[in-house]
């Protein structure tokens, strides 16, 4: 770099095309989307610090029942198949969004929608069948935080059912325009990681609490 | 405009049928396998169940990454990647750490008996 480049103090020196920037350079494009994985990794660790909280108090019964009382584990198969296919349906629904086909992706994104609707209303059922049987939150902390952990990967799901429908709406009334595309993949990252957790949440709570 | 256009449509990562596929067999494989081996209770000590149990969720997660979450070391310039691996570094010394203090603390505590739970104010 010459001396006449060199900015100086009271910039007397300075030419007219002295630029602090790459002439060309444009910001990421897939900004938005490292900024959501961003998102998601901080949501990871309100995960963690709740799977710490279980790890914790998950075996303080107070002389209630315990996991193996209380799980269904048949019931939380069918529960994680239903994630599952939910997962691989919105796969299918990116598939048809790069082929630019409005109409199978949007048969997708609701496929997805009612295998989310089926996971919370088994998952609604199973915290109604514990409530009603006197396992409710209060009961001891391993219930407390049993449904801290699984009531709020519930809720995630809830929201993210809700994102599904508003974006099916905003994609069937403006196209699969850019906009759009990069809101279905960030529900994309964002369904997928919801399905890391539940992993995590069948082998370590249901799995595990059930061995005796 | 049109070239923004473009843009868009390249914008993030490209995925295929046979990887959405192949990810979603090996997921199913990995989760049959753990619920078959807690219901059929194929070992005798649940200590080697849950390490078992463990270990599949572990290669789950990381075939979800992989196929769904279409994780690598090149996605965003590699600061997906980045942030992944610090995040997880937390996440260890998050669940470690509080298992390993908390552990302790109960260790250390009065012994109370059921009897004594259940009169409990």
């Amino acid at each position: 770099m010459s001396a006449a480049m060199t900015p100086t103090a009271d910039g007397v020196d300075a030419p007219d095309n002295l630029r602090f920037w790459v002439p060309g350079e444009h910001h990421a494009e897939n900004g938005t989307l490292l900024g959501f994985w961003l998102y998601l990794m901080s949501d990871c660790l309100i995960f963690a610090v709740l799977f710490a909280v279980y790890a914790v108090l998950g075996r303080s019964y107070a002389a209630g029942p315990s996991g193996a009382d209380l799980f269904d584990l048949p019931l939380v198969a069918i529960n994680t198949s239903m994630l599952l296919f939910s997962s691989i349906t919105y796969g299918f629904a990116m598939l048809e969004m790069q082929k630019n086909r409005l109409r199978p992706m949007l048969v997708w994104l609701g496929i997805t929608g009612l295998f989310g609707l089926a996971f919370l209303g088994l998952e609604l059922y199973e915290f109604a069948h514990l409530i009603h049987e006197g396992a409710g939150p209060q009961r001891s902390a391993f219930l407390s935080a049993f449904f801290t952990l699984v009531g709020t990967h519930g809720l995630h799901v809830t929201f993210g059912i809700i994102w599904l429908v508003t974006l099916m709406v905003q994609v069937g009334r403006g196209g699969l325009i850019p906009e759009n595309r990069r809101r279905l993949l960030c529900l994309s990252m964002f369904w997928h990681f919801l399905d890391v957790v539940w992993i995590g949440v069948f082998t370590f709570v249901y799995l595990m609490g059930s061995l005796t | 405009m049109s070239d923004h256009a473009e843009h868009g449509h390249e914008e993030g990562p490209h995925s295929t049928f046979k990887g959405y596929m192949t990810g979603f067999v090996l997921s199913v494989i990995l989760t049959a396998i753990p619920f078959w081996i807690v219901m059929a209770k194929v070992f005798d000590k649940p200590s080697t169940t849950a390490l078992v149990v463990l270990a599949f969720a572990v290669v789950q997660i990381i075939v979800h990454m992989i196929y769904f979450l279409h994780m690598n070391t090149k996605a965003e310039g590699g600061w997906s990647m980045l942030a992944l691996v610090f995040t997880l570094v937390l996440v260890v010394i998050t669940l470690s750490g509080s298992i390993w203090v908390m552990y302790h603390l109960n260790n250390n505590m009065m012994p109370m008996s059921t009897h004594d739970m259940k009169n409990m104010p």
